[in-house]
């Protein structure tokens, strides 16, 4: 990851529409070479977010700095726009053809038509649809459309991309074709980007670091690893993949662990936390671990739960046991172990996971 | 039958020998529709675009009141255009009633609304995230409505014939502003109701071919733009 100074800087921004708001952002920062994932649900204000930055939407209040110039409702929009480049979901083609399209950002600033050509049939070789130079945009597939409306976005060399889930509406095939593509341009080109998904792989897999929205404000941005694994709260939990998401009261500590009880179950988790306050435990069901009781030697983990196999359900390559435990515990274990411990729904089984495992977000006294 | 065959051979004959008459009205009925067109075109796409792209109270009501224009009766528009002209009107100092002109200004009346209505639809038909991928890509707000207009081309083209269509077959206002004066201010759809009251059915039925024949011509021709213009 590149540490440089930002290069967009939003401070306090509200936008609101019809008396609710719809953005409420009180400080965001993108540096350059940075590729940052907004993640959230429908609704979190993710589109709101993007536009916003790049002046689509003019907000309410706050400001916002491109290479720490504050941009000017009057007068530096038109500039800022033009060091910048957006994708949106749907490719948004003009009625004319590939080459067209993609040479229209430079149309729009006046460039010399033979450092037009020179730049689009970049463009096009960089994307694989060279191809397609001549076709009317109206006849591509949505890959090709798609990709057609990112080499337009690269074609302008932007200073900042920003990407409002350019993949939503392409089937898994084509979505992952361009998503590797789109990979390889930015890390090639070292853009700053920025793009808004629901699909947490595709931010995992693209992203130096992410951003978890809901209702209009950013509720947790970092380093992916940071995000996933130490949820700020339960619902940044749920989002990122946990599925197990326990509330209890400490009961003892040692130092730099503690004791959380669960409905009367002991659980252990790594971290600070006084006596008597309320914790929220979220554990990921692929560090929990599934064996046939009562074998609960060779494993290090402390925390070892008897449970009864609730539900198993399918993900493709992996299956999704849902354990009673007394509490609701969620593992994911691979078809093969599922064969091999013959785990079926009713079994007995013991699950463990270890102390480090745990995720502590805490909620103070109580 | 009998009459229309007549009718037929008529207007044949009018046509092959190139008559001055015919060929006098037949000038004057494209001039005056093609300019009351071209001033349409300009007020109807300016103020269509205008309409579709801005956000305003009461934005329902002038987008209604411009749909009800696109039916505005032309003997209305004639009444109106009358009564303004006229020698005690307030435009009447002009001294334009029974003119080409008075014609062109009804007409463009006529037309305007049937431009500015179907530029408005077609906007509006456009995906609203259109415009904000065209400001995203660094366009002026004038080169946002260029594209938008370029992107709307196909139904804008239907707006020229469908404004051209209006006006070159429309004979109220014509007849009422123009006042059917010979070989001054008499157009096809005027000559023919002349022709039709005296009983001259064979050079109504001549005039009525040409004016069919005309407005079959104009319009493959822009057919033939919008069809080229249409991606491959």
């Amino acid at each position: 990851m590149i540490e440089s100074s930002p290069i967009l800087e939003a401070r306090g921004i509200q936008v609101i529409r019809g008396g609710t708001i719809l953005l409420d952002i009180s400080s965001f920062l993108i540096h350059e070479g940075e590729i940052l994932s907004l993640i959230g649900p429908n609704g979190a204000g993710k589109t709101t977010l993007l536009q916003t930055l790049s002046y689509l939407l003019k907000p309410f209040q706050g400001e916002i700095l491109f290479r720490g110039r504050k941009i000017e409702a009057n007068h530096s929009v038109l500039e800022y726009r033009r060091r910048l480049a957006m994708v949106f979901q749907e490719p948004l083609l003009f009625d004319t053809t590939v080459f067209n399209n993609v040479a229209s950002g430079l149309k729009i600033r006046g460039m010399k038509k033979s450092e037009i050509h020179d730049r689009v049939i970049e463009q096009l070789d960089r994307f694989g649809i060279s191809h397609l130079k001549d076709r009317s945009a109206k006849t591509l597939s949505g890959g090709e459309a798609q990709r057609t409306s990112l080499a337009r976005a690269f074609s302008i060399q932007p200073e900042i991309l920003l990407l409002d889930e350019p993949f939503a509406s392409l089937d898994p095939p084509t979505r992952d074709a361009l998503v590797e593509d789109l990979e390889r341009v930015l890390r090639g080109t070292r853009t700053t980007a920025m793009f808004a998904t629901h699909d947490r792989l595709e931010a995992l897999r693209l992203s130096s670091r992410i951003a978890v929205m809901d209702g209009g404000r950013i509720l947790q941005a970092g380093s992916p690893e940071e995000v996933m694994n130490h949820p700020v709260d339960e619902f940044v939990a749920s989002f990122v993949g946990v599925e197990t998401i326990l509330s209890g009261k400490v009961i003892r500590q040692n130092g730099g662990t503690f004791i959380a009880s669960i409905e009367g179950h002991e659980i252990e988790a790594v971290g600070e936390a006084h006596l008597g306050e309320t914790v929220v435990l979220c554990i990921r069901p692929e560090n929990v671990t599934l064996s046939i009781r009562p074998s609960q030697e060779g494993t290090s983990a402390r925390n070892v739960f008897p449970g009864r196999i609730m539900k198993i359900t399918s993900l493709g390559l992996y299956q999704r046991v849902h354990l009673d435990c007394a509490f609701p515990l969620v593992a994911y274990v691979t078809n093969h172990s599922l064969k091999e411990l013959s785990l079926t729904e009713g079994k007995e089984v013991s699950a463990s996971f270890k102390a480090t495992a745990v995720n502590v977000i805490r909620k103070g006294e109580s | 039958m009998d009459l229309i065959l007549e009718g037929i051979k008529k207007a044949f004959w009018l046509l092959i020998t190139f008559d001055p008459e015919v060929m006098g009205i037949t000038l004057l009925s494209l001039w005056v529709s093609g300019i009351a067109t071209l001033i349409s075109l300009f007020f109807g796409i300016s103020i269509g675009v205008a309409v579709a792209l801005s956000r305003f109270t009461g934005k329902k009501i002038v987008v209604s009141l411009i749909n009800t224009g696109m039916a505005l009766p032309p003997v209305v528009v004639g009444l109106f255009v009358s009564n303004f002209l006229w020698r005690n009107g307030p435009l009447g100092f002009f001294g334009i009633l029974y003119t080409p002109t008075a014609m062109i200004i009804a007409q463009t009346v006529i037309a305007t609304p049937i431009v500015m209505g179907i530029t408005l639809a077609a906007i509006q038909q456009l995906p609203q995230k259109l415009r904000l991928q065209i400001l995203a890509l660094g366009a002026t707000r004038l080169q946002m409505v260029w594209i938008l207009i370029k992107e709307a081309k196909l139904p804008l083209l239907a707006a020229v014939m469908a404004g051209f269509g209006g006006v070159i077959s429309e004979v109220g206002a014509s007849i009422m502003v123009g006042g059917n004066i010979k070989g001054y201010s008499r157009v096809l759809t005027t000559a023919t109701v002349m022709e039709t009251s005296r009983g001259n059915f064979d050079i109504a039925i001549a005039l009525g071919i040409i004016l069919l024949l005309l407005a079959y011509f104009i319009n493959l021709i822009l057919t033939q733009i919008q069809q080229r213009t249409r991606p491959r």
